[in-house]
């Protein structure tokens, strides 16, 4: 790896793992944030204040443990390594036998699950260990009906404070959901997902192929591309509403809609015109006008969601498709890759990067295979995040934009998996094969 | 290493491929068996009059082909057709009728009793697009259709017409001319690799690379539909150079 390279792999991971001095504005490129230790977190099994929550309190550290091991900005120390002990509540508490070898935390969250008629009653601390007397960060108390599901749910918002404390202020991810295309016999529906794989579930049931879902940045509806009689074309699922909303219907081959950042215009690919070129119309499809003009495939825009002003998208217009970025009326065209075959870009919430999947040396013999990248757009420089691991395809930032989800076939069967933005704690989030095209909601 | 790999995991898919190529087979099959079966024949109980069918295979052909008769009769003793003379009681004729043709069979018993059966074979003699218009409502068989409007087949990563795309296209063209009634739905494919949406894309350049052929050939554009598929649609699931080229295809079919 060339030094240049690998100076650009620090950046990667540097914003990737933005520690509590990371922000914004210590820009990436200083590179001051080289050596800063990630924060060593112990997560205390809570106490459980009556015997009948065993089960559920069994959840909820699960659920924590994991939601905080996925942040990607914490040293989570392992649960063996923890006293044996379980402190309830802050008079239980003994900070002192947390910041000692082994465990040698700096914060700890503790607190206890109780069912009080019928509700289910989780009060969450987080300690700062090595402060004796003023030790508290951060005090929580909730109250859901008394289920499984609600255990998640508390465990996903507890580690969400926590993280938004402890990481520079973005707020966590535990509470995102995933959309995405899964496969049945000779359809495919849209499905939605917690972040963590838990609650796969059908959103649509068309009984069609249905493809390339995107969430609303206000989480309200999903907008995908739908086969029907005449072809591809738009459709607009209110998760509101639970039913199909209108989209107007155009000739041609619809595809790939991109929600603007204020969720006011969707971008797409339409070839009403005879060839397939980016259209943007309004929310509800009105007043639809054609920002590209150059004969070949266009399709796959994204737009910039800092600035919501630029649009990157894949065009075929030199031959095998190539990542490009223009602004959102269609000017100041800029071709990003030099070569290969780029698909499937996913536009980075700070506005800095793209991550896209790319082929570098496509064509029938040539090694190597499909990818995720990721390029700094100022720069041009870029990444490769995935290794040898089957073909990855469609990825998608989170909006902390520390993580990305994407779809593998390693194994043979198409998944969902995620990493965090510098290629590493890749995990699959999908069971059972034919998961593709993972969209990450805006929040 | 990861060649091994990569060829363990293609071993997997293919056995994939075969059981769900192996489902398609039994559902086609299952689709087959439920055609209502042929009617039973009368029972004898009527012996006065004896029963006859005639039927034809193809019934209707172009101009030099062949069509089958297929007759079957019972309780009859003898049996003719017209302009072939006297023939067995159950049999099968291989003819070639220079125009559209009555067949007409006769079959009679000792008793007296006679039963006629008829069945015409329509012979399409090739016309002048201009040509009278009683033609306009046949739009022909399925096969012959494919037989004179053939996929168009691309090369990788193109959606440019080769050589022999633009010249099946022209004869796709002159029968879509003698045919006016027909409509066509040009659906664009792709092979597997690459990514689903840029392949929907270049399936949608493809069919309207095809159907532009058409369009210069002198087809009017308003008879042509086009869809993009895609890769969503494979016709050949190997993985293979072959198969790859049977999917990358503008393929064209009888818009219903």
């Amino acid at each position: 790896m060339s030094s240049r390279l690998s100076k650009f792999v620090m950046i990667v991971v540097a914003f990737a793992a933005f520690s509590r001095y990371g922000s914004a504005q210590d820009n990436v490129f200083t590179g001051t944030e080289k050596g800063v230790d990630r924060i060593r977190v112990a997560a205390a099994d809570f106490k459980p204040l009556s015997a009948d929550s065993a089960a559920l309190k069994a959840t909820f550290d699960t659920v924590l443990y994991a939601d905080l091991a996925q942040a990607g900005i914490f040293d989570l120390v392992s649960k063996s390594l923890l006293p044996q002990l379980t402190p309830g509540a802050p008079s239980e508490m003994n900070v002192t036998q947390w910041s000692v070898n082994p465990t040698n935390a700096a914060m700890v969250a503790f607190g206890s699950v109780g069912i009080k008629s019928g509700r289910l009653i989780v009060n969450g601390w987080l300690f700062d260990a090595k402060n004796t007397q003023y030790p508290q960060v951060l005090g929580k108390q909730y109250a859901e009906d008394a289920n499984d599901n609600s255990a998640r749910e508390i465990a996903h918002k507890f580690a969400d404070e926590i993280i938004l404390r402890l990481g520079g202020g973005i707020p966590g991810i535990a509470e995102t959901k995933i959309v995405y295309v899964h496969g049945g016999s000779g359809s495919k529906e849209i499905w939605m997902m917690d972040y963590d794989g838990a609650n796969p579930h059908p959103v649509t049931h068309l009984g069609t192929v249905s493809l390339s879902p995107r969430i609303s940045p206000d989480n309200s509806r999903i907008a995908f591309s739908s086969l029907g009689r005449e072809g591809f074309q738009i459709r607009v699922f209110s998760l509101l509403l639970n039913r199909m909303v209108a989209f107007p219907a155009a000739a041609g081959t619809n595809l790939s809609p991109a929600w603007s950042a204020n969720g006011a215009q969707i971008a797409y690919s339409s070839s009403r015109s005879g060839d397939p070129e980016i259209w943007i119309a309004d929310a509800n499809g009105s007043g639809p006008r054609r920002v590209t003009s150059f004969r070949g495939p266009d399709v796959s825009p994204v737009w910039n969601p800092k600035t919501g002003s630029q649009i990157a998208w894949i065009s075929g217009r030199t031959g095998l498709p190539q990542l490009y970025t223009m602004d959102a009326d269609g000017a100041g065209v800029t071709r990003m890759t030099d070569g290969g075959y780029a698909t499937s870009p996913s536009w980075s919430p700070n506005g800095q990067f793209l991550t896209f999947a790319w082929d570098r040396k496509y064509g029938p013999g040539a090694p190597g295979g499909q990818d995720i990248y990721v390029m700094e757009i100022a720069t041009k420089r870029w990444i490769q995040l995935t290794h040898d691991t089957g073909r990855c395809d469609f990825p998608s930032w989170s909006p902390d934009g520390r993580h990305i989800v994407y779809a593998s076939n390693a194994g043979g069967r198409w998944e969902i998996w995620t990493m965090l933005a510098d290629g590493t704690q890749r995990h699959k989030l999908s069971a059972n094969g034919a998961n593709d095209m993972p969209n990450w909601s805006w929040k | 290493m990861i060649d091994t790999n990569l060829a363990a995991t293609r071993v997997r898919r293919n056995a994939l491929m075969a059981l769900a190529l192996g489902a398609m087979v039994l559902s086609g099959c299952h689709k087959k068996a439920s055609a209502p079966p042929p009617a039973p024949l009368p029972s004898t109980a009527t012996e006065s009059v004896p029963t006859a069918t005639l039927t034809a295979d193809p019934a209707s052909i172009d101009l030099g082909q062949s069509a089958v008769l297929n007759w079957r009769t019972q309780g009859a003793t003898t049996v003719s057709i017209d302009g072939i003379g006297n023939v067995n009681l159950n049999g099968t004729q291989t003819v070639t009728p220079s125009a559209s043709t009555n067949f007409h069979l006769v079959a009679k018993n000792d008793a007296g009793g006679t039963t006629e059966a008829n069945v015409r074979v329509t012979v399409r003699v090739p016309v002048a697009p201009t040509a009278d218009t009683s033609n306009q409502g046949d739009m022909g068989p399925e096969a012959e259709f494919h037989r004179n409007v053939q996929d168009v087949f691309f090369d990788y990563d193109s959606y440019d017409l080769r050589a022999d795309a633009a010249a099946s296209a022209q004869r796709a063209a002159s029968y879509l001319a003698a045919h006016p009634a027909i409509k066509i739905v040009i659906g664009g494919y792709c092979d597997e690799r690459g990514s689903a949406e840029y392949n929907l894309a270049l399936g949608e350049n493809r069919a309207n690379a095809a159907e532009n052929a058409l369009v210069g050939a002198g087809v009017s554009p308003t008879r042509m539909r086009v869809i993009s598929y895609g890769k969503e649609k494979q016709f050949c699931t190997e993985q293979n150079e072959a198969c790859y080229q049977q999917n990358r295809r503008a393929q064209f079919s009888l818009d219903r």
